[in-house]
């Protein structure tokens, strides 16, 4: 059969004005082929209203959520253990026995936290206390830069926080962290938590793990557990709300925090 | 043709082995999912419902959950609101497992019969009755 390229043209036009047409009937959306698997608009196509998430009534908000340890509360190696005890038993933190060990929350010398404070014939009762150390929540956190697949990123409360599901293990934020704040899980922590605590997840190996100022706690109302089980040697609160207690701890002691001079802005404060 | 004889009995023995699993599963009967919702909980409720309609729930669960997991760690949303109103927070072990703590009888049915393997067991505690059993 032979066709001249008016005739040709007309069929071709015609099959596209068809085709258009049925694509337009099926919604704009599927025309340019957008159709985000886990889109809200598929789970309103499917025919259900699109639900509401909301956050819990009774989270607790900050514009910036700080803390400050007072370690001169910090007497007894109960009154550290017991702030590493709960945090290690409601995250469900492996105890490894070796330099692969996972911490959140944890004790290191006055000269090693402050190495830069570290002065000849000093004070000895501080030189060789120890003192509590955790993530210190940056206000201008280096990991969250070069993080490459967005895994961890800063809270709107200032919480730098972590999604173990996006996490691929390339601890580029451990290299990053100037404080050691970030853990990585060499092997499967499962075989080393002494008794797992089913309300909140492990971790898997090959994901960086590191405190959090207990985001799932704040969101429910509470407070962080190891300020809840220091007695009050910890003060935790908004740091832009002036009325906070962590204000009012600040304006009032002398405090130092973790390598200031680095800019992250640190918001972990020590009362010394 | 030459070596007819050959070629022809190795034509028959290749075709029969190529097809050996059609020679094994042949007559046997196709094993159907069958998720249990035979649990404690589930037994307790006088409505017995999930948080949205089961054709939804068989459908869109994994949507559902992956919108969970976005809500949750990144948004810090807790709370779901279903279609029916009612409020539910947004956790795996707390509102899913809470009810469908059978894992192998509910989640492992249709998962192994598509042949899916999520991995959220790699960080989330399965239920208990099922590492009582050491899963």
């Amino acid at each position: 059969m032979d066709i001249d390229k008016r005739q040709f043209l007309k069929i071709v036009g015609v099959s596209s004005a068809l085709w258009i047409g049925s694509r337009l009937a099926g919604g704009l959306s599927s025309v340019f082929g957008i159709k985000d698997r886990f889109d809200k608009r598929a789970l309103a196509d499917a025919g259900y209203e699109v639900s509401k998430m909301l956050p819990d009534p009774k989270e607790l908000k900050a514009r910036q959520w700080a803390m400050a340890i007072d370690i001169r509360q910090f007497k007894t190696p109960d009154d550290y253990t017991r702030c590493i005890g709960v945090c290690d038993k409601i995250h469900n933190i492996p105890d490894i026995p070796t330099k692969q060990d996972i911490k959140w929350i944890w004790e290191e010398p006055y000269n090693a936290a402050f190495p830069e404070q570290h002065n000849q014939y000093m004070e000895a009762a501080l030189e060789n206390k120890s003192v509590l150390l955790l993530c210190n929540q940056c206000e201008f956190p280096p990991c969250v830069r070069v993080c490459p697949t967005g895994a961890t990123f800063k809270r709107p409360d200032g919480i730098v926080m972590m999604d173990y599901h996006r996490c691929i293990g390339c601890r580029y934020c451990m290299a990053a962290c100037p404080y050691g704040s970030r853990s990585f899980n060499f092997r499967d922590p499962r075989p080393y938590i002494k008794k797992i605590d089913p309300d909140y997840p492990t971790r898997t190996r090959g994901v960086v793990e590191k405190c959090d100022f207990c985001a799932e706690r704040l969101d429910q109302g509470l407070m962080p557990a190891c300020v809840d089980a220091s007695k009050g040697a910890m003060i935790f609160g908004d740091l832009r709300d002036q009325n906070s207690a962590i204000r009012k701890v600040l304006s009032t002691n002398f405090s130092i925090r973790r390598k200031p001079e680095l800019g992250t802005q640190p918001n972990v404060f020590y009362i010394l | 043709m030459y070596n007819s004889g050959k070629i022809i009995i190795g034509l028959v023995l290749f075709i029969g082995l190529v097809t050996t699993p059609i020679w094994f599963n042949i007559g046997k009967a196709d094993v159907k999912p069958d998720p249990s919702l035979n649990t404690p909980v589930i037994q307790q409720m006088k409505v017995k419902h999930c948080i949205e309609s089961k054709q939804f729930m068989i459908d869109n669960h994994m949507r559902l959950l992956y919108d969970w997991r976005y809500a949750v760690v990144r948004d810090n949303m807790t709370i779901y609101k279903s279609t029916t109103g009612q409020y539910f927070t947004m956790s795996l072990e707390t509102t899913c497992f809470h009810c469908h703590s059978n894992e192998k009888q509910f989640c492992n049915q249709c998962h192994t019969y598509a042949n899916i393997q999520p991995y959220c067991w790699e960080c989330h505690v399965k239920p208990a009755q099922e590492s009582a059993n050491g899963h």
